[in-house]
């Protein structure tokens, strides 16, 4: 095997089991987002723009959708001869074998295959986030510090600081401590979940871990604070820009509306730090005379005749005349009929909302609503009002033809 | 596995067609319909018809086709068995030889034609946009047992677009008694579809008694002078047929595209139509859009008034701009205030600010690629 100088692990395992029925098929990194991605392209297009080109995705939950979108990485340029993209989801061994238990054992059951390429660094990454970062700047000051392991951090509201994992730092960026979801947080630096490490100084750490009964294998959780108690030398990389969480249904339909935003901080127009993504071979979409289309993005081969306010419209979306969607996310393949009112919902792919219904919660105390999630092949009936989320478990008789969401 | 019918898509063309469109690209190159090049619809229709051996007889100025097609991944046609092969004019092999005709071509790539596994060769050129499956002309090919079969369809042409356009005489079982030059006329006529199916042993066997007589053009000199030696039926294709033979019939059938009927028959009929992925963005419209009527393709960011118009990816309409009638292709930026109508800019034209063009419905005005205005 070629020697590569930083392997990335992503983990990919998640069940998202927050984001309810948008993953009861799919593991968390497969959702769609943004009107044509999956919140994994995100890390992956990171990863190629960064010139990291050997990636291990760990997954376990569900993984069938994601292999199959990831395939040999075609579409973000990691079909590479030496590297790319593996995907590595757990594995019997020949005294058995388990699931990874953990985040840190995920990426010790595989330590046989990143010695395979020698790296002097591994870079961990997840799939839950929506950001864009040059990782080969966090390991150019990895290197620059002559740190065992640099965490990325970003810094977020105080009032939201325990919600995270904080860093306190020196005026060096070491960090000095480290608190899982603080009810006092003593700084507003939150983990980002990135994390570099010398793989030598890992590889041995994690062989510890292993042995240790009372650890949960988290990098959190018992890595990174067993390499504080051994005064190793850790260092917080500060990250400026856009990131969030999408781990909850209410996060995910935020991070979807930020993209609206006139001056959003995520620009998925930047020629220079593409997104890259599997792409549909559909035409241009149709806005028809009878269309209003205000402040929304909209994908290929979409028919739009109704109305389209504050809005991310995937591919392949019917839009009947006099339907009203407003402050929504419709997946690939919905088909919105005749006067059709839809508001703050996300529609899975292939949704079939029939003429005249209403998909929208009841307005509560302070102008907030709930959101409304139609789960995937749901059928909507004529005239009908839906005000809180629908699924196949939740309502049987709306269920459609189950498909696959691969 | 059935693999009975390979492609040969035939880029020679005898006249500057699209004016300023095809000035500086082969017609197989010219963008077509918000994010496409007319290339790609004939090559679909072969990769959709289950065609996995295509060879494309390129002519002249096929930079811009090389850089679309490269390995041919984007149709599923970069294979180790088989794939996409560009096939060089005959003038590469022999410089001092005047280009006299397509056929010259074929002779000097039969080693690829004769070396091909399959039994049957359909060759196209991509001056037909249309959503068929070569596999149902084959299928009525071998049914009528012909040597040759022409495709054609039911088709008005008028003063702008019949040059060049031939119209089919036919017995009453669709044997091809003649073919003749169309003249302008309201009427339906049954015009050639310029693409032909048959036996590859034919084809070679066409190629070299043409160049044996010092002939050199495919269609007149091979299937024309050959019908009443060879049986040459003709099968009708009762799809969508856009005939791209000028800027004003390119310009009519772009606008047919806002028909969501043929936008629907197009793009979906007996498959999709691929093309070179560029992973843009979806469109993005702000609050001040105004799209009525548009077909909008991927990183396009519209901050105007759009109407009766085609965007390629990428285009950006700043606010207060208006677009009317007109084809912007792509990474055009149209700056504010500014106001367009029937007007199509080639790629990467810049509209400074309040600048006004205007062509006219029959004569749309053509900004070339680059300019700045």
């Amino acid at each position: 095997m070629h020697k590569q100088k930083c392997v990335a692990m992503l983990l990919a395992g998640g069940q998202g089991s927050r984001l309810g029925v948008l993953t009861q098929q799919i593991a968390k990194p497969a959702v769609p987002f943004g009107g044509k991605y999956r919140i994994i392209d995100f890390p992956l297009s990171n990863c190629y723009n960064s010139g990291i080109e050997t990636v291990g995705v760990l997954t376990q939950y569900k993984h069938f959708a994601l292999h199959n979108y990831i395939g040999i990485g075609s579409a973000w340029d990691l079909d590479r001869i030496h590297g790319g993209v593996y995907m590595l989801p757990p594995f019997v061994k020949e005294e058995g074998g388990e699931w990874y238990q953990g985040t840190a054992d995920a990426i010790c059951q595989n330590s046989n295959f990143i010695d395979r390429f020698n790296p002097e660094y591994v870079i961990i990454l997840s799939g839950d986030h929506i950001y864009k970062m040059d990782y080969s700047l966090m390991l150019e000051f990895h290197q620059e510090k002559q740190a065992d392991a640099t965490i990325g951090v970003i810094e977020v509201p105080w009032d939201e600081a325990s919600r995270f994992g904080i860093m306190s730092t020196d005026e060096n960026d070491h960090v000095t401590q480290f608190d899982e979801k603080p009810i006092k947080p003593r700084s507003n630096k939150a983990s980002m979940g990135i994390y570099i490490f010398n793989w030598p100084v890992l590889k041995k750490y994690l062989l510890e871990d292993e042995q240790d009964e009372s650890s949960t294998h988290d990098f959190g959780h018992d890595i990174i604070p067993k390499m504080l108690s051994h005064k190793r030398n850790l260092v917080a990389y500060p990250f400026k820009g856009y990131w969030k969480d999408v781990g909850t249904v209410e996060s995910l339909w935020q991070a979807n509306m930020d993209l609206l935003d006139e001056e959003s901080e995520l620009d998925m127009y930047d020629a220079n730090w593409r997104i890259y993504s599997s792409n549909p071979p559909r035409p241009p979409h149709y806005t028809a005379a009878t269309a209003k289309v205000k402040s929304s993005i909209i994908s290929e081969g979409c028919l739009v005749y109704g109305e389209v306010n504050n809005s991310v419209i995937f591919p392949d979306v019917y839009i009947g005349a006099g339907a009203v969607v407003k402050n929504s996310v419709i997946m690939a393949g919905v088909v919105i009929e005749d006067n059709v009112v839809i508001n703050k919902a996300i529609v899975g792919r292939k949704a079939v909302v029939k003429r005249g219904a209403t998909v929208s919660a009841p307005p509560q105390q302070h102008n907030k609503q709930a959101i409304v999630v139609v789960a995937a092949n749901m059928i909507i009936p004529l005239d009908s009002t839906i005000g809180m989320s629908v699924s196949c478990r939740t309502n049987e008789e709306l269920c459609g033809k189950e498909e696959d969401e691969s | 596995m059935k693999d009975e019918l390979m492609g040969l898509i035939n880029l020679d063309e005898q006249t500057e067609t699209l004016g300023d469109l095809s000035r500086l690209r082969p017609l197989a190159a010219v963008p077509f319909a918000g994010r496409y090049r007319l290339i790609d619809f004939v090559l679909s229709n072969m990769v959709n018809s289950k065609i996995t051996n295509v060879g494309i007889c390129i002519q002249n100025k096929y930079r811009s086709l090389m850089d679309h097609l490269r390995s041919g991944k984007d149709w599923d046609l970069a294979r180790k068995r088989d794939g996409l092969f560009i096939l060089p004019p005959a003038y590469t092999n022999n410089p001092m030889q005047i280009q006299r005709g397509d056929v010259e071509n074929f002779y000097s790539n039969l080693d690829f034609i004769s070396k091909s596994r399959q039994k049957y060769v359909v060759i196209a050129g991509p001056e037909m946009v249309t959503n068929l499956d070569y596999r149902e002309a084959l299928a009525f090919h071998k049914h009528t047992g012909a040597d040759i079969t022409m495709l054609y369809t039911k088709g008005k042409c008028n003063t702008h677009d019949c040059l060049g356009t031939n119209v089919v005489e036919m017995a009453a079982n669709q044997q091809v008694i003649s073919r003749h030059d169309s003249k302008p006329s309201s009427d339906y006529q049954d015009i050639s579809m310029k693409t032909y199916i048959m036996e590859k042993e034919l084809l070679i066997q066409l190629v070299k008694d043409c160049i044996a007589r010092g002939d050199y053009d495919f269609i007149k000199h091979c299937i024309v002078k050959n019908i009443n030696k060879y049986k040459i039926y003709a099968y009708h294709h009762q799809g969508y047929v856009a005939r791209i033979s000028s800027l004003q019939n390119y310009y009519k059938y772009s606008m047919d595209l806002l028909n969501p009927q043929i936008w629907k028959e197009l793009f979906f009929k007996s498959g999709l139509i691929y093309t070179k992925v560029k992973d843009e963005p979806p469109a993005k419209y702000m609050i001040e859009a105004d799209v009525s009527n548009a077909l909008v393709a991927t990183g396009c960011y519209i901050e105007g008034r759009v109407e009766n118009s085609i965007l390629f990816r990428g285009v950006k309409v700043h606010k207060g701009a208006y677009i009317n009638n007109s084809i912007i292709m792509q990474k055009c930026e149209i700056g504010p205030g500014v106001i367009l109508n029937n007007v199509i800019c080639d790629k990467d034209v810049v509209i400074t600010a309040n600048k006004q063009l205007k062509g006219e419905c029959n004569y749309p005005l053509v900004i070339k690629k680059g300019q700045v205005i």
